[in-house]
């Protein structure tokens, strides 16, 4: 039993070097997500209003769809290139729990797309006039939710990883699922911004994301059986 | 006991049994479904009377509630359907699941529409973002997901269980979307209350929507033992026993 | 009461793709230090066939048993005790030769040495390539690569699919040396090929129609 559970250790271990290895290795990609990011929060104001009081009041919202979008946009390189090259076809025939496995490459998938996010946007924020207060709001939301957003991707993403046109139908299956995140999140930035208190919706936003590292993985695991299959 | 109960399942799901049984309910369905949907608009359009607050408008209540109970029906019924799939591998569940997405789309769509067209005498506008409403239109979105993957993939093994796992996904997500919906709703709550729901149930208002509930449920089974003959037909075409009940 | 010796057996295997029965009521069994090689005209299945026997696509009908038990019932113990060889050969281009079989063992739950990375290597004659991206390397050695690391898996049973792609002549030798090796060794192989193979002491031959 001992032994297993270092070896399960070892492979979780392995398989997120690995996959920082390699986005290392492909560092010009990295930003390709924080482009996007920065590029869809600028459109509000060339398409809205650049009024400071308009900017200020769509802020949380407009942040937090551009995360949502930029999440989606890196998800489908998930399972995508191992899915190519037979990778992925060996992780499920590893005598480790295909469910660690898949959980090492959420964790890996998030630090390089995820926590990018979490250092741009303040910079963002500045952009749109939102004061102290609700920036740290911000970063915290972005903390809890999106590691949620990767969870709750990689379930779509499993199912969708052998199609063609995988992006597309990507999109339609996750977007209603983070739909709660979103409320939540942009909410609580908007309501620490007057000053309110947002432990509510803090609390909420764990709530989902310690459902979502119990259940995704499972299901992101069984989805990969079944594309694989 | 459990055994004859056990092969009374295993009967009901041969394709075979069922082509034959369903032939023999459907006229009978749709026989029911007719005398329901006359007895019901008769009653909901004019025994019941008009309502104290919206007039005669508020009819179209009595299509809109009904299928919005549908469409969250269809998708709890196609959540057992992919259960029963992923676990016993019963290819009848997954025909049924698959001849029940479309319907179930369509009667979120009808829901929405139905509370679209109630809107505009109730408060002047083709749409308001009001929590029924905007959790109908997600409802939908995870129909036409459903569908869209289940099209995508080639092989129906594969795309069965993809589908099934996809819905059982979708029902633990519903109620976390819908509570959040509506608390989103109570932020954002206009001047005028919401009162898409059924207004303050009097007898005479229930019984035709009680009738047309009933009818809009017989109408599912009805066209979802249709839609899955058709669907069983094409899935089994190289087996004997179509050739049988088909020709014979 | 000693463990039964392990052996793989398929028991009416059948396989749908799609819509066509691709085939029916496949029976074989393969002893330690066996090696059965699958034939069959392209698209007869031989592929969907390695696949089930790996457990990853579903069998229509019957089982696989690996020691008497069905694989999908002790999947940790059979994993471990299977080393497989895809179409893709699953490795990453932008990690070096020697990177991908180091991953590979972790993901294994394999403690490798660099040691023992190194001497399998050399055996395979990629030395000299170790410390390149895989992207550099030329089908041949990306297929030697692959044999490398299934001999360093420490499996019982190997299933190869198509293991000789790509190589010459000196490679096919060099990998019919690893699995004669491996039989000796009271290992099993199941493997597909367009060539023929000679493999001593002998290959038994299954037929897919």
């Amino acid at each position: 039993m001992v032994a297993s559970v270092k070896a399960g250790y070892a492979a979780f271990i392995g398989l997120m070097k690995r996959d920082l290895l390699l986005a290392f290795r492909h560092r010009s990609e990295l930003l390709n997500p924080i482009f996007f990011f920065m590029m869809i929060v600028s459109l509000f104001p060339l398409g809205v209003s650049p009024d400071d009081g308009m900017l200020s009041a769509m802020a949380p919202g407009v942040i937090w769809i551009a995360a949502l979008l930029s999440a989606l946009f890196s998800l489908e390189t998930m399972f995508r290139s191992d899915y190519d090259d037979g990778a992925l076809e060996q992780m499920l025939l590893s005598p480790q729990p295909l469910v660690l496995l898949v959980l090492a490459k959420i964790a890996a998938h998030w630090l390089v797309t995820g926590v990018p996010m979490l250092l741009m946007a303040p910079i963002l924020a500045l952009l749109f006039a939102l004061n102290p207060e609700a920036i740290i709001t911000l970063e915290l939301t972005l903390l809890i939710g999106t590691p949620l957003l990767s969870l709750i991707g990689s379930v779509g993403v499993a199912l969708t990883v052998g199609l063609r046109k995988g992006g597309v139908l990507l999109t339609l299956l996750v977007l209603p699922l983070f739909i709660p995140v979103l409320i939540f999140a942009s909410n609580a930035v908007t309501e620490s911004a007057v000053g309110m208190p947002v432990d509510g919706q803090i609390y909420f936003l764990l709530a989902l994301l310690i459902l979502a590292l119990t259940l995704a993985p499972i299901a992101t695991a069984f989805g990969l059986r079944i594309s694989l299959s | 006991m459990w055994n004859s109960i056990s092969l009374y399942f295993h009967k009901m799901a041969s394709p075979k049994h069922f082509y034959r049984l369903s032939g023999r309910m459907i006229p009978w369905l749709g026989f029911f479904t007719a005398i329901l949907f006359f007895a019901g608009l008769y009653e909901a359009l004019f025994l019941a009377p008009p309502d104290y607050q919206q007039g005669q408008s508020y009819r179209i209540m009595f299509v809109h509630v009904p299928s919005a109970w549908m469409s969250m029906f269809v998708y709890v019924f196609m959540t057992f359907l992919s259960g029963i799939y992923l676990i016993w591998n019963i290819k009848l569940a997954d025909v049924m699941a698959r001849s029940s997405a479309a319907l179930g789309a369509s009667f979120t769509f009808l829901a929405l529409v139905t509370g679209s067209l109630w809107g505009k005498p109730m408060w002047g506008a083709w749409w308001v973002w009001d929590a029924r409403l905007t959790s109908e239109l997600i409802l939908l979105f995870l129909y036409l997901g459903y569908i869209a993957l289940v099209s995508a993939i080639d092989d129906t093994r594969t795309a069965g269980r993809a589908g099934s796992l996809l819905v059982i996904v979708g029902v633990v997500n519903i109620p976390i979307i819908h509570y959040s919906v509506e608390w989103w709703n109570t932020l954002h709550q206009g001047p005028t209350v919401t009162k898409m729901d059924k207004p303050s149930i009097h007898m005479s208002m229930l019984i035709p929507l009680l009738l047309m509930a009933s009818a809009f449920q017989m109408y599912f089974f009805t066209v979802v033992l249709m839609r899955a003959r058709t669907e069983l037909l094409h899935r089994e075409r190289r087996s004997d026993w179509i050739k049988e009940v088909t020709l014979g | 009461m000693t463990l039964p010796s392990p052996q793989l057996e398929a028991r009416d295997i059948a396989c749908l793709r799609g819509e066509t029965l691709l085939f029916e009521s496949v029976s074989f069994s393969v002893f330690p230090g066996e090696a059965l090689q699958i034939k069959g005209a392209n698209g007869s299945g031989k592929t969907s066939l390695l696949r089930i026997l790996a457990g990853l696509g579903p069998s229509l009908d019957g089982e696989v048993l690996w020691r008497g038990t069905n694989i999908h019932l002790q999947r940790g113990q059979y994993l471990s005790a299977l080393a497989y060889l895809g179409h893709n050969l699953g490795f990453k281009p932008d990690l070096t030769a020697t990177e991908n079989l180091r991953f590979g063992a972790a993901l294994f739950g394999l403690d490798s040495s660099e040691e023992s990375i190194d001497q399998t290597l050399l055996d395979m004659g990629l030395s000299e390539q170790k410390e390149l991206p895989l992207r550099v390397l030329s089908a041949g050695q990306k297929q030697r690569l692959a044999m490398a690391r299934i001999s360093l898996s420490r499996a019982h049973l190997w299933i190869l699919d198509e293991p000789f792609t790509a190589l010459d002549g000196r490679g096919i030798a060099s990998v019919v040396r690893l699995i004669e090796q491996h039989l000796q060794q009271e290992g099993l192989v199941v493997l597909t090929s367009h060539q023929t193979v000679d493999i001593k002491p002998s290959v038994r031959t299954w037929l897919l129609q």
